[in-house]
């Protein structure tokens, strides 16, 4: 049996003693003396949010497929251990060997929403590495960053000794080859750093030297070293169908928030949504292949025991062979009980028809995210979705027996006006008043629609990226007139309103566009108590306010300002294929209301057809 | 078919709770191939039910739960699936078949239960001084403790429901009453007999272990208690 780093008493002492014993379905052991490589990859967030995270099971499953290399989980310990390891002075571990990360070749972070960066510094400090690249010496693991917040990596810049951009399935395999052949001849971190620099989508932060106008603006931003490229290069999969993927992905003993198969059916999105960066990273949009997919989810469902399958795409009604793939799945899954998942529908005949087969509708409730309140405003967002779109599928999903309804807003996108905001409350209530429509005996009571708004938060690599944000009060001000507004509303008793909180907006909006100055900030917040800030009961915006005020750092500089198409961006050194010309154009078009087609529709030229494949390359 | 598994719950899988225990076997039912039958409905569910829950921290070779199957191969085959499918910790121990009927329904059976009782180490004066005192604490023909309900606490007599009690080795034997009616943890004997010694007890200084699960049956006339393995037949 294996011997856990944890003793019994503090193990029976914590909730949850399943988030740190390991020991799961499908983990893998090895024997550490007979690899070369040690690899602790990290999901800095509580076990069960990390655990449903795709990105790390593909990768968890690709280095472990190497023999010279055993890839273990690790995940942030919650507050109750946080404390317990911190007194008693144990340092943390993965959960496979339950050995210390600290003698770890590689500590690789994925860093998914921002308001997890406190929790970056959690793991280092706990695992007993120094938080600041610079100061880690040889016998200390190489701290790798990678996922969609790496696309802009700078806040985070002092903390990652490298960072991995792009899609991990492309250069990974390369970077451990490097790794074990400068170990084996001798060399030490700093040439290994040199070498993974020269590496396509490997960033050394190390390497480069940033210089600032006295405005605040960045006025250079260059390599110091001739290893480190000067444009460093998105990674993408070009094959998404012939390549790793887990057929027998871990299984936690505990609930996991996602306790299914998740079964990718493409990547990117054909949309062009200009608030969205996912839309914009992971162009071009690339499915995989239909018989695969079914290949792939027998497989997962026999290798897991799951009872449930869910599709994973950011807009599953976009894949072209969509209708083949859920009857299959209805087919040789429904029987067996086998819930099937299908989130990311767009509301029409087709997917309610499907819905009614795999959902009981009295308890399933429909989900439009129009994004905007006016049509005008959708224009804008190049937000696809019409008003006679969303009556047309809430009616006929009324008709069919559903009677909940979520919609998704957002306040504060660019040129919202108060007109765009009191629609959000108008289509509310236009909804409402289309279930009415049909007669009182036909109909199941009362109608219940949630209106969700959260705030915008200009991204990266996005048409908005230049945009300004809004103060917290002024966004609170905005969820107050749709409040007003919805209240207004004849139907307002079939309608209910939630928005999401603002100070943890317009932190994210920092950390978001954040630059170099902004790393000691968030160090400066978690030595004031800051961990676990994405969870909104952990979250302590004194402690972040007073990091900036400390350390003299204006907030509003990263958020209130409109940005000029010329300055330089912090993130501007990375490649995403996306060029800055064709953003600037939407962001031009945005600001005059003008839609641009999707993918499929017409070609845009925003620059992801030079990858030569996925929808650049159909028709 | 009714179809009763005993299994074994040891080393680190001791921190998994009950209900994420039924969780990983219906996973395991799954990928074991097991053909179990499922309740009707719009969410229908495996139809398999738990004897007697264990308590985080304990572990134990004596657990049952018995499923309804559709169709089964025999109990040499499945006891073969089934441990494919586990994890370190966990094992299946045998499978029977059991009679149908409400009557012989796992979690109502159960009347009975061993544990054995062990003192970590650093505990060897403890377990000395509870060792030597055992006879009389046990020879004792009443013993009150205060139990607390969910309402108030009252004060009861568990010697009835301590069924044996001895020296094993270096540890201490019990046979206890469980299921829903007497159900006596063995954790509740021992604050009971450190009370006696007037001594407290920290409370990770033992280690509990079930043995093994008993249903209770007459047999010419009398109740006897009966391992629920033991009410069940090999599938051939």
């Amino acid at each position: 049996m294996r011997k856990l780093a944890l003793n019994d008493e503090i193990l029976l002492n914590i909730e949850k003693p399943a988030r740190y014993i390991g020991n799961e379905v499908n983990s893998v052991m090895k024997e550490k003396d007979k690899v070369d490589i040690r690899f602790a990859m990290c999901f800095p967030d509580v076990y069960e949010i990390g655990m449903s995270h795709l990105g790390i099971q593909i990768l968890y499953d690709m280095f472990n497929q190497r023999e010279d290399t055993w890839c273990e989980r690790v995940y942030s310990p919650w507050p109750d251990l946080d404390q317990v390891l911190r007194e008693e002075k144990i340092p943390l571990f993965a959960l496979e060997s339950q050995d210390a990360v600290k003698d770890f070749d590689f500590l690789g972070l994925t860093l998914q929403y921002e308001m997890c960066y406190t929790n970056v510094l959690q793991i280092l400090d706990l695992s007993q590495i120094p938080l600041l690249s610079k100061e880690r010496t040889e016998d200390m693991p190489i701290v790798i960053g990678g996922g969609p917040c790496a696309y802009n990596p700078e806040p985070l810049a002092d903390f990652f000794d490298l960072f991995y951009i792009g899609e991990g399935e492309t250069v990974y395999n390369q970077l451990l080859d490097v790794y074990k052949e400068n170990k084996r001849s001798g060399g030490g971190r700093r040439e290994f750093l040199e070498k993974a620099a020269g590496i396509p989508g490997i960033y050394v932060p190390g390497f480069y030297r940033v210089e600032y106008h006295e405005d605040g603006t960045i006025a250079s931003f260059a390599p110091t070293c001739e290893c480190a490229p000067l444009k460093v290069e998105k990674q993408v999969v070009m094959d998404v169908t012939d390549t790793y993927y887990p057929k027998a992905p871990v299984v936690p003993f505990i609930k996991a928030t996602q306790d299914r198969v998740t079964l990718e059916i493409q990547r990117g999105c054909i949309r062009g949504c200009r608030f969205c960066q996912a839309g914009m990273l992971y162009r071009p949009t690339r499915e995989r292949k239909l018989e695969y997919l079914k290949q792939a989810a027998k497989d997962m469902l026999v290798n897991t025991g799951h009872e449930e399958i869910s599709l994973s795409s950011l807009s599953s009604s976009d894949y072209s062979q969509l209708p083949e793939l859920i009857q299959f799945l209805i087919e040789e899954f429904d029987k067996k009980g086998v819930n099937i998942s299908l989130p990311s529908l767009r509301i029409d005949a087709f997917s309610l028809d499907v819905m009614s087969k795999v959902q009981d509708i009295r308890k399933s409730s429909l989900t439009f995210a129009p994004e905007a309140g006016t049509q005008r405003l959708r224009d804008v967002i190049n937000k696809g979705l019409t008003e006679q779109d969303i009556l047309e599928g809430a009616g006929s999903a009324f008709e069919g027996g559903w009677t909940r309804v979520k919609l998704y807003f957002m306040l504060g996108l660019p040129t919202e006006t108060e007109e765009d905001m009191r629609g959000i409350a108008e289509l509310a209530e236009k909804i409402a008043r289309r279930y009415y429509e049909i007669p009182k005996e036909q109909r199941q009571g009362k109608c219940q629609i949630v209106v969700s708004t959260s705030f915008f938060v200009p991204k990266p690599f996005t048409p908005f990226q230049w945009a300004p944000m809004f103060t917290k009060e002024q966004f609170l001000d905005k969820a107050r007139f749709v409040k007003e507004a919805i209240r207004a509303q004849l139907n307002q008793k079939s309608i209910k309103y939630n928005w999401h909180e603002a100070d943890v907006t317009v932190l994210e909006g920092i950390l978001a566009r954040g630059d170099r100055r902004i790393g000691p900030v968030i160090r400066k917040a978690y030595e004031n108590g800051s961990l676990f800030d994405s969870w909104s009961e952990y979250f302590r915006p004194q402690a972040w306010e007073q990091a900036f005020k400390d350390l003299g750092v204006d907030p509003d500089f990263y958020t209130m300002r409109e940005r000029d198409v010329t300055e330089i961006l912090p993130w501007d050194f990375i490649d995403i294929g996306v060029t800055k010309k064709f953003l600037i154009r939407e962001w031009n078009r945005a600001k005059e209301e003008e839609i641009t087609p999707n993918c499929r529709q017409q070609c845009s030229g925003c620059g992801a057809g030079r990858y030569k494949g996925g929808v650049c390359l159909e028709g | 078919m009714k179809v009763r598994v005993k299994f074994a719950k040891e080393g680190s899988m001791k921190f998994i709770g009950h209900l994420d225990i039924m969780r990983y076997f219906q996973k395991a039912i799954r990928r074991a191939g097991i053909d179990i039958a499922f309740s009707e409905g719009f969410s229908p569910h495996m139809i398999m039910s738990f004897a007697a829950p264990l308590g985080v921290g304990i572990t134990s070779t004596g657990e049952y739960f018995d499923m309804e199957v559709n169709t089964a191969t025999n109990s040499e085959d499945m006891k073969k699936r089934l441990n494919a499918a586990m994890v370190e910790g966990m094992r299946i121990l045998s499978i029977k078949k059991v009679d149908d009927g409400k009557a012989s329904k796992a979690m109502s059976l159960v009347a009975a239960a061993d544990y054995l009782v062990t003192f970590r180490p650093g505990q060897e004066k403890l377990r000395d001084m509870f060792l030597e005192h055992l006879a009389d604490f046990y020879s004792q023909e009443q013993l009150l403790i205060w139990k607390k309900t969910k309402k108030s606490e009252k004060e009861i007599d568990i010697r009835p429901f301590i069924y044996e009690m001895r020296r094993e080795g270096e540890s201490i034997f019990l046979k206890l009453a469980a299921g829903s009616a007497n159900n006596t943890k063995p954790e509740l004997v021992m604050e009971a007999f450190a009370g006696y010694l007037s001594v407290s007890v920290l409370e990770y200084a033992f280690e509990v272990h079930r043995l093994e699960t008993y249903g209770e049956i007459q047999a010419e006339g009398r109740p006897v208690f009966v391992s629920l393995e033991g009410l069940g037949e090999e599938i051939e």
